[in-house]
């Protein structure tokens, strides 16, 4: 059983030092980014920050799924396994949320 | 003979399933997509509550201390917990450095990189004992109000989940003293860069959703 070619962990070898440093430097620009916003009551009072901070959460998310965890070029069934509960939990926070009246039209 | 083949069985070789994928690996998303549901569930519930707190401290807001009548500022220190989200974004860069140098054989940075990660996320929890120990002395405790409930079992679970991390990277490194981290470990020390890196991602949502969106 075990004489089958481990092709999990070598097919990450294309994904050199290059790619991990860029990927560090984003993720830090990003995390900047969002403290700066943080940091601007004019812009924190507009409709714009909450958006501004999820869509730089989810993006700074999707980076190390894909590039440090692997899963931008890792077998479809590990893709599943984490997307698929990942959408799930995802869909009944937000049901949750709707349903306690934190979104929805009787947001305060 | 018997004795034999156990041992050549547990020689650190690996179990293939007949999708050719390691049982190990798919074992571990299969807990990472189990632990989407129990992070979104504490994630949801101080969502649900955030707000509602009667009485403070309050994370964004001033709040007047009803023993001192003295007005005091938010509770939450962002500059400090932006620190500690840098280390453990850093932290995340070693492991994978680490897990490079074990796949390519490299033993002397194998054992630097994985020193470093266990380092960054000990210093991380040393930010959260930090906060923790901050707050309580502010006068915000578990049972002081439902920002308190919900905050500290929220970040309380996510910092067990990064000792528990810890204690895989230093046995990791251990083992890496004792005999030697080779190509033939890489998929080990990916099963633990996996876990780690969640932890990471964890924190992504936690960040931006309890610490900067008021």
């Amino acid at each position: 059983m075990s004489d089958h070619a481990p092709m999990d962990s070598h097919d990450q070898a294309h994904v050199d030092w290059g790619t991990y440093k860029w990927v560090a430097l984003v993720l830090f620009v990003m995390t900047v980014v969002e403290v700066w916003v943080y940091y601007i009551p004019a812009f924190v009072a507009t409709p714009w920050f909450v958006p501004t901070i999820l869509i730089l959460g989810a993006i700074k998310f999707a980076i190390v799924v894909m590039f440090y965890m692997h899963l931008k070029y890792d077998k479809k069934l590990f893709r599943a396994l984490f997307v698929g509960p990942l959408l799930i939990a995802v869909s009944i926070l937000i049901a949750l949320l709707f349903l306690f009246g934190q979104l929805g039209p009787h947001t305060k | 003979m018997a004795t034999a083949a156990l041992a050549d069985a547990h020689a650190g070789e690996h179990h293939y399933t007949s999708t050719g994928l390691n049982s190990n690996k798919i074992a571990i998303w299969a807990f990472i997509g189990s632990e989407c549901f129990f992070f979104a569930s504490l994630i949801s519930t101080y969502l649900i509550y955030k707000g509602k707190s009667v009485v403070g401290p309050f994370p964004h807001e001033a709040w007047t201390n009803p023993a001192t009548g003295k007005v005091m500022p938010a509770i939450l220190n962002i500059p400090v917990t932006s620190m500690s989200t840098f280390v453990l974004l850093m932290s995340s860069l070693f492991m994978v450095l680490a897990h490079a140098a074990v796949v390519r054989g490299d033993r002397k940075y194998s054992k630097i990189w994985l020193l470093a990660t266990a380092l960054a996320g000990a210093t991380f929890l040393g930010f959260q004992a930090f906060e923790f120990t901050s707050f309580v002395h502010e006068g915000l405790g578990l049972t002081t109000n439902l920002f308190g409930s919900t905050f500290f079992v929220l970040t309380g679970f996510h910092g067990a989940h990064v000792t528990a991390g810890v204690l895989w990277l230093v046995t990791l490194l251990f083992i890496d003293y004792k005999r030697g981290l080779g190509p033939r470990d890489a998929i080990n020390v990916d099963i633990c860069a996996l876990y780690w890196h969640f932890v990471d991602v964890v924190w992504i949502a936690i960040f931006a959703l309890v610490y900067l969106i008021r």
